[in-house]
Protein backbone atom coordinates (compact mmCIF):
# COMPACT_ATOMS: atom_id res chain seq x y z
CA UNK A 1 0.00 0.00 0.00
CA UNK A 2 1.14 3.68 -0.58
CA UNK A 3 1.96 5.74 1.87
CA UNK A 4 -0.20 9.12 1.52
CA UNK A 5 1.28 12.28 2.68
CA UNK A 6 -1.05 13.59 5.93
CA UNK A 7 -2.26 16.50 4.38
CA UNK A 8 -2.21 20.16 6.28
CA UNK A 9 -5.92 20.02 7.59
CA UNK A 10 -5.52 16.73 9.08
CA UNK A 11 -2.67 17.09 10.49
CA UNK A 12 -4.39 20.29 11.87
CA UNK A 13 -7.27 18.86 13.09
CA UNK A 14 -5.07 15.42 14.60
CA UNK A 15 -3.23 18.13 16.57
CA UNK A 16 -5.89 19.87 17.87
CA UNK A 17 -7.83 16.23 19.04
CA UNK A 18 -4.34 15.22 20.35
CA UNK A 19 -4.25 18.31 22.57
CA UNK A 20 -8.06 18.15 23.55
CA UNK A 21 -7.61 14.25 24.24
CA UNK A 22 -4.41 15.23 26.44
CA UNK A 23 -5.97 18.17 28.10
CA UNK A 24 -9.42 16.22 29.30
CA UNK A 25 -6.63 13.60 30.78
CA UNK A 26 -4.74 15.89 32.67
CA UNK A 27 -7.77 18.05 33.83
CA UNK A 28 -9.25 14.69 35.29
CA UNK A 29 -6.81 13.78 36.97
CA UNK A 30 -5.33 17.24 38.29
CA UNK A 31 -9.26 17.47 39.65
CA UNK A 32 -9.58 14.86 41.27
CA UNK A 33 -6.06 15.01 43.19
CA UNK A 34 -7.55 18.64 43.68
CA UNK A 35 -10.71 17.17 45.09
CA UNK A 36 -8.72 14.91 47.88
CA UNK A 37 -6.29 17.36 48.73
CA UNK A 38 -8.53 19.85 49.84
CA UNK A 39 -10.89 17.25 51.55
CA UNK A 40 -9.79 17.60 54.79
CA UNK A 41 -12.19 18.74 57.32
CA UNK A 42 -10.33 19.05 60.24
CA UNK A 43 -8.51 22.20 59.70
CA UNK A 44 -8.30 24.79 62.24
CA UNK A 45 -8.22 28.44 60.91
CA UNK A 46 -7.19 31.80 61.82
CA UNK A 47 -9.99 33.90 63.54
CA UNK A 48 -11.95 35.51 61.13
CA UNK A 49 -11.30 32.86 58.26
CA UNK A 50 -14.47 32.47 55.56
CA UNK A 51 -16.23 29.83 55.52
CA UNK A 52 -13.84 26.69 54.57
CA UNK A 53 -15.30 26.59 50.70
CA UNK A 54 -15.17 30.19 50.18
CA UNK A 55 -11.74 30.54 52.34
CA UNK A 56 -10.12 27.74 49.67
CA UNK A 57 -10.87 29.60 47.00
CA UNK A 58 -9.70 33.13 48.34
CA UNK A 59 -6.18 32.70 50.70
CA UNK A 60 -3.72 33.45 48.20
CA UNK A 61 -1.23 31.35 50.89
CA UNK A 62 1.09 34.10 51.49
CA UNK A 63 1.65 33.76 54.83
CA UNK A 64 1.42 37.02 56.12
CA UNK A 65 -0.82 35.86 59.13
CA UNK A 66 1.35 33.59 60.34
CA UNK A 67 4.25 36.07 59.89
CA UNK A 68 1.97 38.43 61.84
CA UNK A 69 0.80 35.59 65.10
CA UNK A 70 2.95 37.12 67.83
CA UNK A 71 2.97 33.62 68.95
CA UNK A 72 3.98 31.60 66.23
CA UNK A 73 0.48 30.07 66.53
CA UNK A 74 0.07 29.57 63.18
CA UNK A 75 1.66 27.41 60.64
CA UNK A 76 1.51 27.51 56.87
CA UNK A 77 0.10 23.93 55.42
CA UNK A 78 3.22 21.99 54.44
CA UNK A 79 3.47 19.18 51.97
CA UNK A 80 3.24 16.19 54.69
CA UNK A 81 0.77 17.63 57.04
CA UNK A 82 -2.08 16.25 54.93
CA UNK A 83 -3.78 19.91 55.39
CA UNK A 84 -4.79 22.17 52.06
CA UNK A 85 -1.68 23.05 51.07
CA UNK A 86 0.05 26.63 52.03
CA UNK A 87 -3.00 27.55 53.41
CA UNK A 88 -2.57 28.50 57.50
CA UNK A 89 -3.73 26.27 60.14
CA UNK A 90 -3.45 25.76 63.88
CA UNK A 91 -2.62 22.95 66.29
CA UNK A 92 -3.95 24.06 69.91
CA UNK A 93 -2.49 21.31 71.80
CA UNK A 94 1.30 22.75 70.90
CA UNK A 95 0.46 26.42 70.39
CA UNK A 96 -3.58 27.54 70.87
CA UNK A 97 -4.97 31.30 69.63
CA UNK A 98 -4.34 33.48 72.51
CA UNK A 99 -6.70 36.07 71.53
CA UNK A 100 -4.84 39.04 70.79
CA UNK A 101 -7.57 41.73 71.40
CA UNK A 102 -5.96 43.52 68.39
CA UNK A 103 -6.31 40.20 66.09
CA UNK A 104 -2.72 41.04 64.05
CA UNK A 105 -3.33 37.78 61.70
CA UNK A 106 -6.24 39.76 60.40
CA UNK A 107 -6.00 43.01 59.25
CA UNK A 108 -2.93 41.67 56.97
CA UNK A 109 -5.17 39.31 54.86
CA UNK A 110 -4.36 40.99 51.32
CA UNK A 111 -7.40 38.95 49.63
CA UNK A 112 -9.59 38.82 52.62
CA UNK A 113 -9.89 35.30 53.64
CA UNK A 114 -9.37 36.58 56.55
CA UNK A 115 -12.26 39.35 57.04
CA UNK A 116 -11.98 41.50 59.47
CA UNK A 117 -16.24 41.89 59.62
CA UNK A 118 -16.19 38.43 60.72
CA UNK A 119 -14.34 39.66 64.23
CA UNK A 120 -15.81 43.51 64.76
CA UNK A 121 -18.81 44.56 66.89
CA UNK A 122 -19.95 47.86 66.63
CA UNK A 123 -16.51 49.49 64.61
CA UNK A 124 -14.51 47.51 66.59
CA UNK A 125 -12.14 44.38 66.20
CA UNK A 126 -13.50 41.89 69.07
CA UNK A 127 -11.53 38.59 68.96
CA UNK A 128 -14.54 37.34 71.95
CA UNK A 129 -16.87 36.44 68.62
CA UNK A 130 -14.37 34.61 66.59
CA UNK A 131 -14.99 31.37 65.32
CA UNK A 132 -11.87 28.76 65.16
CA UNK A 133 -14.22 26.03 66.16
CA UNK A 134 -15.58 24.45 69.26
CA UNK A 135 -14.52 22.58 72.11
CA UNK A 136 -16.08 19.29 72.63
CA UNK A 137 -15.34 17.21 75.59
CA UNK A 138 -14.78 13.66 75.55
CA UNK A 139 -16.03 12.55 78.98
CA UNK A 140 -15.29 9.40 78.86
CA UNK A 141 -11.32 10.13 79.40
CA UNK A 142 -12.19 13.80 81.04
CA UNK A 143 -10.77 12.58 84.65
CA UNK A 144 -13.60 15.76 86.29
CA UNK A 145 -16.17 13.37 85.05
CA UNK A 146 -14.54 10.69 87.02
CA UNK A 147 -14.57 12.66 90.48
CA UNK A 148 -11.07 14.00 90.53
CA UNK A 149 -10.79 17.54 91.20
CA UNK A 150 -9.57 19.02 87.99
CA UNK A 151 -10.70 22.51 86.76
CA UNK A 152 -7.27 23.32 84.31
CA UNK A 153 -9.90 23.67 81.21
CA UNK A 154 -11.92 26.15 82.79
CA UNK A 155 -8.93 28.03 84.46
CA UNK A 156 -7.04 28.16 80.83
CA UNK A 157 -10.23 29.57 79.15
CA UNK A 158 -9.74 33.20 78.02
CA UNK A 159 -13.99 33.76 78.27
CA UNK A 160 -13.80 32.34 82.16
CA UNK A 161 -16.67 31.47 83.41
CA UNK A 162 -18.39 32.03 80.10
CA UNK A 163 -17.20 29.19 77.23
CA UNK A 164 -16.44 26.88 80.09
CA UNK A 165 -18.58 26.75 82.92
CA UNK A 166 -17.81 24.17 85.92
CA UNK A 167 -21.19 22.28 87.34
CA UNK A 168 -21.62 21.09 90.42
CA UNK A 169 -22.93 17.74 91.34
CA UNK A 170 -23.39 14.85 93.42
CA UNK A 171 -20.47 11.69 93.07
CA UNK A 172 -22.92 8.79 93.54
CA UNK A 173 -20.42 6.27 93.13
CA UNK A 174 -18.90 7.35 95.74
CA UNK A 175 -22.04 8.72 97.63
CA UNK A 176 -19.46 11.06 99.80
CA UNK A 177 -17.94 13.73 97.36
CA UNK A 178 -18.90 15.87 94.27
CA UNK A 179 -18.56 16.05 90.74
CA UNK A 180 -16.81 19.82 89.46
CA UNK A 181 -17.35 18.80 85.54
CA UNK A 182 -16.68 21.35 83.02
CA UNK A 183 -19.27 22.20 80.05
CA UNK A 184 -18.73 24.26 77.03
CA UNK A 185 -21.51 26.72 75.93
CA UNK A 186 -20.75 26.30 71.76
CA UNK A 187 -22.23 29.83 71.92
CA UNK A 188 -19.31 31.44 73.72
CA UNK A 189 -16.43 29.31 72.65
CA UNK A 190 -14.09 30.77 70.09
CA UNK A 191 -12.17 27.69 69.80
CA UNK A 192 -8.45 29.11 70.44
CA UNK A 193 -7.38 26.16 72.25
CA UNK A 194 -6.37 27.12 75.13
CA UNK A 195 -8.62 24.78 77.22
CA UNK A 196 -6.95 21.90 74.89
CA UNK A 197 -3.67 22.50 75.75
CA UNK A 198 -3.67 23.07 79.51
CA UNK A 199 -5.92 19.40 79.21
CA UNK A 200 -3.80 17.34 81.90
CA UNK A 201 -4.52 13.90 80.45
CA UNK A 202 -2.07 11.90 78.18
CA UNK A 203 -4.41 13.00 75.47
CA UNK A 204 -6.31 15.74 75.53
CA UNK A 205 -10.03 15.15 76.98
CA UNK A 206 -10.77 18.38 75.38
CA UNK A 207 -9.84 19.61 72.33
CA UNK A 208 -11.07 22.04 69.53
CA UNK A 209 -12.80 20.39 65.94
CA UNK A 210 -14.24 22.81 63.20
CA UNK A 211 -17.57 24.32 64.29
CA UNK A 212 -19.51 22.61 61.34
CA UNK A 213 -18.11 19.20 62.61
CA UNK A 214 -18.68 19.31 65.96
CA UNK A 215 -21.75 20.95 66.15
CA UNK A 216 -25.76 18.93 64.77
CA UNK A 217 -28.34 20.61 63.97
CA UNK A 218 -32.18 20.33 64.44
CA UNK A 219 -33.39 21.59 61.55
CA UNK A 220 -36.70 23.93 61.16
CA UNK A 221 -38.90 21.30 62.00
CA UNK A 222 -38.31 21.11 65.76
CA UNK A 223 -38.75 23.85 68.12
CA UNK A 224 -38.67 24.24 71.95
CA UNK A 225 -42.06 23.91 73.60
CA UNK A 226 -43.27 27.31 75.59
CA UNK A 227 -41.26 29.63 73.23
CA UNK A 228 -43.09 31.78 71.73
CA UNK A 229 -39.60 33.56 70.12
CA UNK A 230 -38.35 29.93 68.62
CA UNK A 231 -41.83 28.63 67.70
CA UNK A 232 -40.59 31.50 64.57
CA UNK A 233 -38.74 29.09 62.78
CA UNK A 234 -40.97 26.76 62.21
CA UNK A 235 -41.66 29.60 59.40
CA UNK A 236 -38.69 28.76 57.46
CA UNK A 237 -39.69 24.71 57.88
CA UNK A 238 -41.39 23.40 53.97
CA UNK A 239 -43.62 21.18 53.60
CA UNK A 240 -41.58 17.69 53.70
CA UNK A 241 -43.39 15.16 51.13
CA UNK A 242 -42.98 11.32 51.22
CA UNK A 243 -42.20 9.44 48.01
CA UNK A 244 -42.05 6.18 49.56
CA UNK A 245 -45.82 4.20 48.74
CA UNK A 246 -47.80 3.31 52.28
CA UNK A 247 -48.14 -0.50 52.21
CA UNK A 248 -50.89 -1.19 51.16
CA UNK A 249 -51.25 -4.40 53.04
CA UNK A 250 -53.52 -4.55 56.45
CA UNK A 251 -50.86 -4.77 59.60
CA UNK A 252 -53.01 -7.85 60.42
CA UNK A 253 -52.21 -9.26 57.43
CA UNK A 254 -48.52 -9.29 57.55
CA UNK A 255 -48.69 -10.84 60.80
CA UNK A 256 -50.79 -13.28 60.42
CA UNK A 257 -48.71 -13.90 56.71
CA UNK A 258 -45.72 -16.33 56.26
CA UNK A 259 -43.39 -13.07 57.35
CA UNK A 260 -41.75 -16.11 60.01
CA UNK A 261 -40.92 -18.04 56.55
CA UNK A 262 -38.76 -15.50 55.22
CA UNK A 263 -36.40 -15.35 58.12
CA UNK A 264 -35.73 -19.44 58.50
CA UNK B 1 39.40 37.90 37.28
CA UNK B 2 38.08 39.84 34.37
CA UNK B 3 37.10 37.22 32.28
CA UNK B 4 35.53 35.49 34.49
CA UNK B 5 33.33 38.99 35.58
CA UNK B 6 32.63 39.50 31.76
CA UNK B 7 31.38 35.95 31.21
CA UNK B 8 29.22 35.23 34.15
CA UNK B 9 28.41 39.01 35.16
CA UNK B 10 24.70 38.28 34.81
CA UNK B 11 24.82 35.27 36.22
CA UNK B 12 26.20 36.40 39.31
CA UNK B 13 23.58 39.14 39.57
CA UNK B 14 21.13 36.85 38.88
CA UNK B 15 22.64 34.46 41.64
CA UNK B 16 22.73 37.66 43.81
CA UNK B 17 18.96 38.61 43.42
CA UNK B 18 17.37 35.43 43.98
CA UNK B 19 19.26 34.36 46.98
CA UNK B 20 18.99 38.14 48.18
CA UNK B 21 15.38 37.84 47.74
CA UNK B 22 14.70 34.57 49.55
CA UNK B 23 17.06 35.87 52.59
CA UNK B 24 14.53 38.79 53.15
CA UNK B 25 11.52 36.60 52.70
CA UNK B 26 13.00 33.81 54.79
CA UNK B 27 13.92 37.25 57.47
CA UNK B 28 10.81 37.91 57.40
CA UNK B 29 9.53 34.84 58.95
CA UNK B 30 12.46 34.21 60.76
CA UNK B 31 13.39 37.60 62.63
CA UNK B 32 10.27 39.61 61.69
CA UNK B 33 11.58 42.07 58.94
CA UNK B 34 9.44 43.98 57.35
CA UNK B 35 11.51 45.00 54.00
CA UNK B 36 9.88 42.00 52.57
CA UNK B 37 7.15 40.22 53.75
CA UNK B 38 4.94 37.36 53.09
CA UNK B 39 6.35 35.18 49.92
CA UNK B 40 5.79 35.23 45.98
CA UNK B 41 2.06 34.69 46.21
CA UNK B 42 1.60 38.00 47.81
CA UNK B 43 3.94 40.04 49.67
CA UNK B 44 4.27 43.19 50.96
CA UNK B 45 7.34 45.56 50.90
CA UNK B 46 8.07 47.49 53.88
CA UNK B 47 4.38 47.41 55.17
CA UNK B 48 3.15 49.56 52.52
CA UNK B 49 3.25 48.03 48.95
CA UNK B 50 1.51 45.16 47.92
CA UNK B 51 2.70 42.67 45.33
CA UNK B 52 -0.07 39.79 44.39
CA UNK B 53 0.75 36.97 41.79
CA UNK B 54 -1.00 37.90 38.91
CA UNK B 55 -1.73 34.53 37.58
CA UNK B 56 -2.97 33.34 41.04
CA UNK B 57 -5.62 36.03 41.41
CA UNK B 58 -6.48 35.34 37.44
CA UNK B 59 -7.26 31.94 39.06
CA UNK B 60 -8.71 33.48 42.42
CA UNK B 61 -11.46 35.17 39.97
CA UNK B 62 -12.11 32.32 37.85
CA UNK B 63 -12.98 30.35 41.26
CA UNK B 64 -15.96 32.86 42.03
CA UNK B 65 -13.30 34.27 45.03
CA UNK B 66 -14.53 38.28 45.86
CA UNK B 67 -11.14 39.69 44.96
CA UNK B 68 -10.18 42.38 47.74
CA UNK B 69 -8.56 46.49 46.46
CA UNK B 70 -5.39 45.30 48.05
CA UNK B 71 -4.87 42.57 46.09
CA UNK B 72 -6.08 44.60 43.08
CA UNK B 73 -3.78 47.03 43.86
CA UNK B 74 -0.38 44.18 44.38
CA UNK B 75 -1.53 42.83 41.16
CA UNK B 76 -0.90 46.43 39.12
CA UNK B 77 2.19 46.76 40.81
CA UNK B 78 3.53 43.27 39.46
CA UNK B 79 2.69 43.65 36.05
CA UNK B 80 3.52 46.77 35.29
CA UNK B 81 6.82 45.78 36.85
CA UNK B 82 7.35 43.13 34.83
CA UNK B 83 5.75 44.89 31.55
CA UNK B 84 8.44 47.04 32.08
CA UNK B 85 11.77 44.94 32.97
CA UNK B 86 10.69 41.60 31.28
CA UNK B 87 7.45 39.36 32.09
CA UNK B 88 9.91 36.11 32.57
CA UNK B 89 12.55 38.24 34.47
CA UNK B 90 10.94 37.14 36.82
CA UNK B 91 11.72 33.12 35.95
CA UNK B 92 15.39 33.87 35.53
CA UNK B 93 15.89 37.00 38.72
CA UNK B 94 13.39 35.94 41.14
CA UNK B 95 12.49 32.10 40.85
CA UNK B 96 14.10 29.97 43.39
CA UNK B 97 13.19 26.95 40.60
CA UNK B 98 15.45 28.60 38.17
CA UNK B 99 18.43 27.48 40.84
CA UNK B 100 17.51 23.71 40.49
CA UNK B 101 16.58 23.69 36.92
CA UNK B 102 20.26 25.72 35.79
CA UNK B 103 21.72 22.97 38.09
CA UNK B 104 20.12 20.13 35.68
CA UNK B 105 20.69 21.91 33.05
CA UNK B 106 24.25 22.26 33.71
CA UNK B 107 24.96 18.63 35.20
CA UNK B 108 22.92 17.99 31.25
CA UNK B 109 25.68 20.09 29.98
CA UNK B 110 28.99 18.12 31.75
CA UNK B 111 27.75 15.01 31.73
CA UNK B 112 27.15 15.42 28.18
CA UNK B 113 23.70 13.90 28.13
CA UNK B 114 22.41 17.09 25.58
CA UNK B 115 24.80 15.08 23.13
CA UNK B 116 23.49 11.69 23.51
CA UNK B 117 21.80 10.57 20.42
CA UNK B 118 18.59 8.84 20.42
CA UNK B 119 17.37 11.58 23.30
CA UNK B 120 14.93 13.59 21.93
CA UNK B 121 12.53 16.54 23.16
CA UNK B 122 9.20 14.97 22.27
CA UNK B 123 7.13 18.05 24.03
CA UNK B 124 5.75 21.17 22.46
CA UNK B 125 6.96 24.28 24.28
CA UNK B 126 3.36 25.23 23.66
CA UNK B 127 2.10 23.38 27.00
CA UNK B 128 2.39 26.00 29.56
CA UNK B 129 0.20 27.70 27.67
CA UNK B 130 -3.05 24.72 27.38
CA UNK B 131 -2.42 24.41 31.21
CA UNK B 132 -2.95 28.27 31.96
CA UNK B 133 -6.18 27.71 29.72
CA UNK B 134 -6.81 24.35 31.80
CA UNK B 135 -5.97 26.05 35.30
CA UNK B 136 -8.60 28.37 34.76
CA UNK B 137 -11.37 25.79 33.84
CA UNK B 138 -10.48 23.46 36.83
CA UNK B 139 -10.51 27.09 38.71
CA UNK B 140 -14.11 27.54 37.73
CA UNK B 141 -15.16 24.40 38.02
CA UNK B 142 -13.77 23.21 41.48
CA UNK B 143 -13.93 26.50 42.87
CA UNK B 144 -10.56 26.48 44.02
CA UNK B 145 -7.42 28.44 42.73
CA UNK B 146 -6.40 25.04 40.52
CA UNK B 147 -2.70 25.68 40.20
CA UNK B 148 -1.69 27.07 43.61
CA UNK B 149 -2.82 23.48 45.38
CA UNK B 150 0.22 22.00 42.83
CA UNK B 151 2.55 24.64 42.53
CA UNK B 152 6.12 23.51 42.82
CA UNK B 153 7.20 27.05 42.54
CA UNK B 154 5.29 28.41 45.52
CA UNK B 155 5.58 24.73 47.22
CA UNK B 156 9.75 25.42 47.19
CA UNK B 157 9.15 28.97 47.66
CA UNK B 158 7.04 28.76 50.83
CA UNK B 159 9.23 25.33 52.20
CA UNK B 160 12.42 27.90 51.99
CA UNK B 161 10.74 30.40 53.82
CA UNK B 162 7.93 28.80 56.45
CA UNK B 163 9.35 25.53 56.35
CA UNK B 164 9.79 22.72 54.04
CA UNK B 165 8.12 19.56 55.02
CA UNK B 166 8.12 17.20 51.78
CA UNK B 167 8.64 20.42 49.60
CA UNK B 168 12.41 18.46 49.30
CA UNK B 169 10.29 15.69 46.90
CA UNK B 170 9.18 18.57 44.77
CA UNK B 171 12.64 20.10 44.06
CA UNK B 172 13.64 16.95 43.54
CA UNK B 173 10.95 15.67 40.97
CA UNK B 174 11.60 18.84 39.03
CA UNK B 175 15.38 18.07 39.06
CA UNK B 176 15.09 15.22 37.87
CA UNK B 177 12.58 15.76 35.35
CA UNK B 178 15.05 18.36 33.80
CA UNK B 179 17.72 16.25 33.49
CA UNK B 180 16.46 12.87 32.59
CA UNK B 181 12.98 13.40 30.88
CA UNK B 182 12.86 16.47 28.86
CA UNK B 183 15.59 19.46 28.69
CA UNK B 184 14.18 22.92 30.02
CA UNK B 185 11.32 20.75 30.48
CA UNK B 186 9.74 22.44 33.81
CA UNK B 187 10.90 26.11 32.74
CA UNK B 188 10.74 25.56 29.23
CA UNK B 189 7.48 23.45 28.58
CA UNK B 190 5.54 22.93 31.81
CA UNK B 191 5.52 26.35 33.56
CA UNK B 192 2.36 27.89 33.66
CA UNK B 193 3.22 30.59 35.53
CA UNK B 194 6.26 30.90 33.50
CA UNK B 195 3.74 31.00 30.34
CA UNK B 196 1.69 33.90 31.90
CA UNK B 197 4.66 36.13 32.44
CA UNK B 198 5.44 35.14 28.80
CA UNK B 199 2.22 36.85 27.44
CA UNK B 200 3.29 39.93 29.86
CA UNK B 201 6.43 39.96 28.54
CA UNK B 202 5.11 40.43 24.88
CA UNK B 203 4.97 44.03 25.85
CA UNK B 204 7.94 44.69 28.15
CA UNK B 205 10.03 47.38 27.53
CA UNK B 206 13.45 45.68 28.03
CA UNK B 207 15.28 43.71 25.38
CA UNK B 208 17.91 41.87 24.23
CA UNK B 209 19.19 43.33 20.92
CA UNK B 210 20.98 41.67 18.05
CA UNK B 211 23.37 43.14 16.14
CA UNK B 212 23.84 40.98 12.68
CA UNK B 213 27.22 42.65 11.28
CA UNK B 214 29.20 41.85 14.53
CA UNK B 215 27.73 38.03 14.88
CA UNK B 216 30.05 35.11 13.72
CA UNK B 217 27.53 32.65 13.78
CA UNK B 218 29.33 30.62 16.33
CA UNK B 219 25.63 29.87 17.82
CA UNK B 220 27.18 29.74 21.33
CA UNK B 221 23.82 31.92 22.77
CA UNK B 222 21.69 29.24 20.77
CA UNK B 223 23.53 26.40 23.28
CA UNK B 224 23.20 28.51 26.37
CA UNK B 225 19.61 29.74 25.88
CA UNK B 226 17.13 27.97 27.66
CA UNK B 227 14.31 29.10 25.45
CA UNK B 228 16.37 29.10 22.10
CA UNK B 229 13.33 29.59 20.03
CA UNK B 230 13.33 33.11 21.00
CA UNK B 231 16.96 33.69 18.93
CA UNK B 232 15.62 33.02 15.70
CA UNK B 233 16.98 36.48 14.15
CA UNK B 234 20.44 35.16 15.31
CA UNK B 235 23.44 35.61 11.94
CA UNK B 236 20.34 36.90 10.20
CA UNK B 237 18.66 40.19 10.79
CA UNK B 238 19.27 42.92 13.25
CA UNK B 239 16.25 43.06 15.49
CA UNK B 240 15.62 42.63 18.83
CA UNK B 241 14.40 39.22 20.76
CA UNK B 242 10.61 39.85 20.57
CA UNK B 243 9.35 36.86 22.34
CA UNK B 244 7.72 37.00 25.31
CA UNK B 245 9.34 33.81 26.49
CA UNK B 246 13.10 35.22 26.78
CA UNK B 247 13.36 35.06 30.09
CA UNK B 248 16.04 38.24 30.15
CA UNK B 249 18.48 36.02 32.06
CA UNK B 250 21.23 37.63 29.73
CA UNK B 251 23.40 34.07 29.20
CA UNK B 252 23.48 34.95 25.38
CA UNK B 253 24.97 38.06 26.22
CA UNK B 254 27.53 37.02 28.17
CA UNK B 255 28.57 33.76 26.00
CA UNK B 256 28.69 36.44 23.21
CA UNK B 257 32.20 36.97 22.10
CA UNK B 258 31.52 39.08 18.85
CA UNK B 259 29.42 41.58 21.25
CA UNK B 260 26.39 41.53 19.18
CA UNK B 261 23.98 41.34 21.76
CA UNK B 262 23.09 43.52 24.26
CA UNK B 263 20.21 44.55 26.81
CA UNK B 264 18.65 48.06 25.02
CA UNK B 265 15.22 49.69 25.44
CA UNK B 266 12.76 48.63 22.92
CA UNK B 267 11.93 51.30 20.13
CA UNK B 268 8.47 51.81 20.52
CA UNK B 269 7.83 54.70 18.06
CA UNK B 270 8.74 52.30 14.40
CA UNK B 271 7.58 49.24 13.33
CA UNK B 272 5.66 47.33 14.78
CA UNK B 273 6.15 44.26 13.24
CA UNK B 274 9.69 44.18 13.30
CA UNK B 275 9.93 45.96 16.49
CA UNK B 276 12.40 48.31 15.09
Amino acid sequence: MKKEPVSDRRKFILDMARGIGIATLGGFVWSAYLDEATASQLTLRPPGALKEDDFLKTCIKCGLCVEACPYDTLLLAKPGDKKPLGTPYFVPRDVPCYMCPDIPCVPVCPTGALDKEIVTTDGKLDINIADMGVAVIDDQSCIAFWGIQCDACYRACPILGEAITVEYSKNERTGKHAFLKPIVHADKCTGCGMCEQACVTEKAAIFILPREVALGRAGDYYIKGWDKDDEKRLENAKEIKTTTEISKQKAQDKLNGDFLEDIY
Amino acid sequence: MKTLWNNYRYLILRRITQIGILILYFGANAWGWTILQGDLSSSLILNTVPMSDPYAVLQMLSAGAVLAGDLLLGVAVVVLFYMLIGGRAFCSWVCPINLITDLANYTREKTGMNKLKGVKQPASRNIRYWIIALSLIISAVMGLTAFEFISPISMVHRGLVFGLGFGWAAMLIIFLFDLFVLKNGWCGHICPLGGFYSIIGKFSLIRVHHDAEKCTGCMDCKVVCPENQVLSMINKDSLPVLSGECTNCARCIEVCNDDALGFSIRNLTKNSKTGE
